[in-house]
């Protein structure tokens, strides 16, 4: 028997292996998310120059994260999602002492502590940020090993896996991201099939939770933010302005837009925070409702090429990181357009690849570089 | 790995297959509340939003008129608008209001009122990202040292704004009063809109009367903003009105005449130009600066001001209200003419006092050894008493009431004038009413020579001198004399006083020529060597009683209780040009105090006019007669 025999019993293997190896597999590059993401950050430039006052230094500077994000990525794609698996508890070991760090020796920003000065080289890291990506993949690696779906035992354990980063991100004080941390780990348990009953079991605590985390939990600028959302008439100019002003943006839109740089709500600086989380009030006011259908469907898409990847995971711990990444970013997507069209809450969410920041950019590239890898390093022939 | 745990890795694959479908309903469900909450926004609500912003972005500005200005009748400047700049600040700029007038300080002098006034004006009505005054008038210094140090603050901005200015300052401030800003209490009284954007208000005498067509009519603009409330550009103006330049008729070199003839005396002047009513010069001495009011003045000032015993402040010439003494005797005289009490002829004999039958009481003259035999000229012209405690006793009140008020005593008679008090021309009614007692025949005695209850404003002497001057013909005294130019016309005056007899007007004014002229005139020193005639009449008010027996001796009283010194008169006699009223609070007799100030009046603006004047004015007065 010839090799190629053998080869051909397989199914999808002549696929496999009569394509070209071309350079994007042997960079271990997925050429349709690359090229859905490109088209993002493209979009996302040229409107965050509109959103930034027309200030090409910002731009510049965001185009350059993005470089550096892209190599990261693209390196980040080279590696094997086992040795990513081998490395899971460290990683999350790693973030758990900067979060902890964090709360003994951390900078101030905007009244929260977040920030790691590292001394010498003058380089600020945030543990939260790294936790993003170390959560999902330590709660992905402790489920992996044990039969699913899960049973008590290690629903619990997964819980004690995400509940310390959880909890010392919410002291920061840092409750968005804390929420994003822990249902990024519930998504790793939800994909690995966890009963109905649990669902419904969590849904019905979170509740009961709710008022506790108002009155014993929630900061009381956390609390404006919920009555804000509730009622923006009742401090036009305080708390209820930016939402107030997002809509006008918005919803002054229409159709078509005003056209680029010519969204009067933004360039007139009625609208905060134009260039980083109320930039799709930007792209709303300026391209109109075409332009929100736009941005929506290339975000939909790129979702959806994420969960043909994690469907096509190698193994449960490239499946389960891999869906927990792709939900985890469609929440970013879902929650900052929610929040600026004022139907939920203002949290400090960014639009994921299009406001500016270098912090989310890198964090996200990487988890798309994860996701890459793991589309690139499937072996056919082994473990089955 | 750690666990050997059993795997059915076909089973995990299914179920992670049948749960990303779930997520992805899951995306595809949450997406698409997200689509259809913009597509509410965007196109359900888009004609609401908007409106939303362009009311953002676009505001309707008032645009504040430019104040008119006031002349005199040659176009001699009285209120000007000055250039000059002011210190402003933006609260919604500005982090720390105390640090930045701190700081300010340091470079500008600020002081603790102009603080005050800051924070107040700070609570009043404002808009979003309006600018509120710290100090007006910046020097040149301040406005550079502002510049260098601007960049250390933040909301601070010099600002170019006209200012009401007087550039003849004290000698007109009674007259044209002064601007100040404006209060809430004026704000009520006048259009908001009209007066959304103006920071000035009249405050009294033609500034104040005037104040509506001095002000204009604001204009708007519609400009567009952005968040800071920064000015980007204008979308759409309609410009404003601007107010009306006044011309008075006030002569401002005659008005400073009357000043320096007053000297430092208290007193007034009101001079009329009889043809036209025309108010040429008024005047109450001491002043003030109305300068100092304009842009508001400091309190120690303004204590200095009011605490003053000669009382600066008050407008004498409106609301100083004077025994008119003597000075009425012409129209008594007329009265007893017109209804018979005397003739020409008729003679009284003056021992020096005047006695009622049944009564010991002396009423005296003011000539302790009395005049001796006197007729009505003789009795204007040498201010006989007796004479007229006689005809004032057996005309009565009614007679004296009903003429007197025909020349306009006990009224408000001027045309444009507010604020003027309206004297006290007494009656039986009104003893009755205000004094609970019935009208004695003393009382009318007291009247017949000014005294006793009546009192007048320098402003009403002047009026009815008009009167007597024109023969009865009224003139209602006013200070407008053109708006933008075009002189005015004013219809309504009262009725001119008829009297059956014409030479009864010749008898008295004749009287009054005497009274300059005669060789015992009592104002003849006064008149000496005059090229034309005057006609006149000296008056000396009592401030205190002298008790019966007693001697009037100025040098031994107080200042503050010595004679008020009067005098009315007009010139010439043959077409009169000014009449006029002065009065020298404490400054003794009319004919020593008041008629000297008079001549000067007299002088100055025949001698002056009847050489510069044109000829067209002549025949036209004619006309009038």
């Amino acid at each position: 028997m010839s090799n190629g025999d053998f080869v051909r019993q397989l199914p999808g293997a002549a696929d496999y292996f009569s394509r070209p190896s071309s350079l994007a597999t042997r960079l271990h590059v997925d050429v349709i998310l690359l090229f859905l993401l490109l088209l993002l950050v493209v979009i996302g430039l040229v409107v965050l120059y509109s959103g930034s006052g027309q200030s090409i230094g910002e731009v510049k500077r965001q185009a350059i994260h993005f470089l550096v994000a892209l190599v990261l990525m693209v390196c980040i794609a080279q590696v094997d999602p086992n040795v990513i698996k081998r490395w899971a508890p460290w990683i999350y070991f790693f973030g758990l002492l900067g979060l902890v760090a964090v709360l003994i020796a951390g900078t101030d920003a905007k009244g929260a502590q977040r920030w790691l000065k590292i001394p010498g080289i003058g380089l600020r890291i945030q543990p939260s940020e790294f936790m993003k990506l170390a959560v999902p993949m330590m709660v992905a690696w402790y489920l992996s090993d044990r039969s699913l779906p899960p049973g008590f035992k290690h629903i619990a354990g997964a819980l004690l896996i995400l509940l310390p980063p959880a909890a010392l991100i919410a002291v920061q004080p840092d409750l968005g991201t804390s929420i994003l941390i822990a249902s990024s780990g519930i998504f790793v348990l939800l994909f690995s099939g966890l009963g109905w009953r649990w669902i419904a079991g969590f849904a019905g605590s979170v509740a009961a939770f709710a008022p506790v985390m108002w009155f014993f939990v929630m900061h009381d600028y956390q609390k404006q933010r919920v009555i804000t959302l509730l009622d923006p008439a009742q401090d036009p100019l305080g708390a209820g302005w930016n939402i107030i002003q997002s809509k006008i943006a918005i919803g002054s839109g229409g159709v078509e837009g005003k056209g680029w740089l010519a969204g009067t709500q933004s360039h007139l600086d009625f609208l905060p925070e134009s260039h980083t989380d109320f930039i799709i009030a930007v792209l709303a006011e300026e391209f109109g409702y075409l332009g929100i259908g736009g941005i929506l469907l290339l975000y939909l898409l790129i979702i959806l090429r994420g969960m043909v990847i994690a469907v096509r995971g190698q193994d449960t711990f490239a499946r389960l990181l891999a869906g927990s990444y792709v939900m985890t970013f469609f929440v970013y997507v879902f929650v900052n357009m929610g929040m600026v069209s004022g139907i939920l809450p203002v949290v400090g969410v960014p639009l994921p690849l299009v406001s500016y920041g270098g912090t989310s950019v890198l964090t996200l590239m990487v988890s798309f570089g994860i996701l890459m890898s793991i589309h690139s390093h499937r072996k056919m022939l082994s473990q089955y | 790995m750690a666990s050997r745990e059993f795997k059915d890795h076909f089973r995990e694959q299914r179920i992670f297959f049948s749960r990303a479908v779930l997520a992805v309903s899951m995306v595809f469900i949450l997406l698409g509340i997200i689509a259809a909450r913009y597509y509410y926004l965007q196109i359900n609500q888009h004609e609401i939003f908007d409106t939303l912003s362009d009311q953002n972005r676009m505001q309707l500005q008032p645009v504040t008129p430019t104040r008119g200005l006031i002349y005199d009748r040659n176009g001699v400047l009285l209120a000007d608008n000055q250039p000059t700049f002011a210190l402003t600040l933006v609260k919604e700029w500005v982090d720390n209001m105390e640090q930045t007038i701190a700081q300010l300080g340091q470079w500008v002098d600020v002081s603790e009122q102009d603080i005050e006034s800051f924070y107040k004006r700070l609570q009043q009505r404002r808009r979003p990202y309006e600018s509120v005054t710290l100090k007006t008038r910046l020097t040149e210094d301040e406005i550079a040292r502002i510049a260098v140090h601007r960049h250390l603050v933040k909301g601070v901005q010099v600002e170019a704004e006209l200012i009401r200015q007087y550039p003849l300052g004290e000698d007109f401030a009674h007259m044209l009063g002064y601007v100040g800003r404006i209060n809430e209490e004026e704000l009520q009284l006048v259009d908001p809109a009209n007066y959304s954007g103006t920071q000035y208000y009249g405050k009294l005498g033609v500034e104040g009367h005037y104040e509506s067509l001095l002000h204009g009519t604001a204009g708007f603009q519609t400009i567009e903003s952005d968040a800071r409330g920064r000015i980007l550009r204008v979308l759409d103006r309609d410009p404003p009105t601007p107010g009306a330049d006044l011309t008075l008729h006030i002569d401002s070199s005659l008005q400073q005449v009357a000043v320096q003839a007053l000297g430092d005396r208290k007193g007034s002047v009101v001079v009329i130009d009889p043809t036209s009513g025309g108010i040429l010069t008024m005047v109450s001495t001491p002043s003030f600066d109305p300068n100092l009011f304009v842009t508001g003045i400091d309190r120690k000032t303004y204590k200095a001001l009011q605490n003053s015993k000669a009382i600066p402040l008050f407008d004498r010439s409106l609301r100083g209200q004077y025994p008119p003494g003597s000075t009425i005797k012409p129209i008594i005289g007329l009265a007893g003419l017109d209804q018979g009490f005397v003739t020409p002829e008729h003679k009284v004999w003056d021992p020096g006092f005047y006695q009622l039958k049944n009564s010991s009481h002396k009423y005296r003259d003011w000539k302790r050894t009395g005049h001796g035999w006197m007729n009505l000229k003789q009795s204007i012209a040498q201010s006989c008493d007796v004479y007229f405690y006689d005809l004032g006793y057996r005309m009565g009140v009614d007679h004296m009431h009903d003429y007197m008020a025909r020349f306009g005593f006990g009224q408000l008679i001027a045309h444009d004038i507010d604020r003027a008090k309206s004297g006290l021309l007494p009656s039986r009614e009104w003893k009755r009413a205000f004094r609970s007692a019935s009208w004695y025949p003393g009382d009318s005695i007291n009247m017949s020579i000014g005294q006793g209850f009546m009192l007048a404003t320098p402003l009403q002497l002047a009026a009815a001198t008009v009167v007597l001057a024109n023969r009865g013909k009224w003139v209602q005294p006013r200070l407008l004399k053109a708006i933008n130019e075009v002189d005015i016309v004013v219809e309504s005056k009262p009725d001119d006083v008829t009297v059956n007899e014409e030479w009864y007007w010749d008898a008295v004014i004749n009287a009054m020529e005497e009274v300059m002229h005669g060789p015992r005139g009592t104002a003849r020193k006064s008149a000496a060597g005059t090229s034309y005639r005057i006609a006149g009449k000296t008056g000396t008010a009592q401030v205190i009683a002298i008790k019966q027996g007693e001697e009037y001796d100025a040098d031994a009283i107080a200042e503050e209780h010595r004679d008020h010194g009067l005098f009315i008169g007009f010139a010439p006699i043959v077409d009169p040009k000014l009449a006029l009223a002065v009065v020298v609070e404490n400054g003794g007799g009319g004919s020593s105090a008041a008629a000297p100030v008079a001549r000067q009046l007299f002088d100055a603006y025949l001698l002056d006019s009847i050489l510069t004047e044109s000829t067209e004015d002549i025949p036209n007065r004619q006309a009038g007669l």
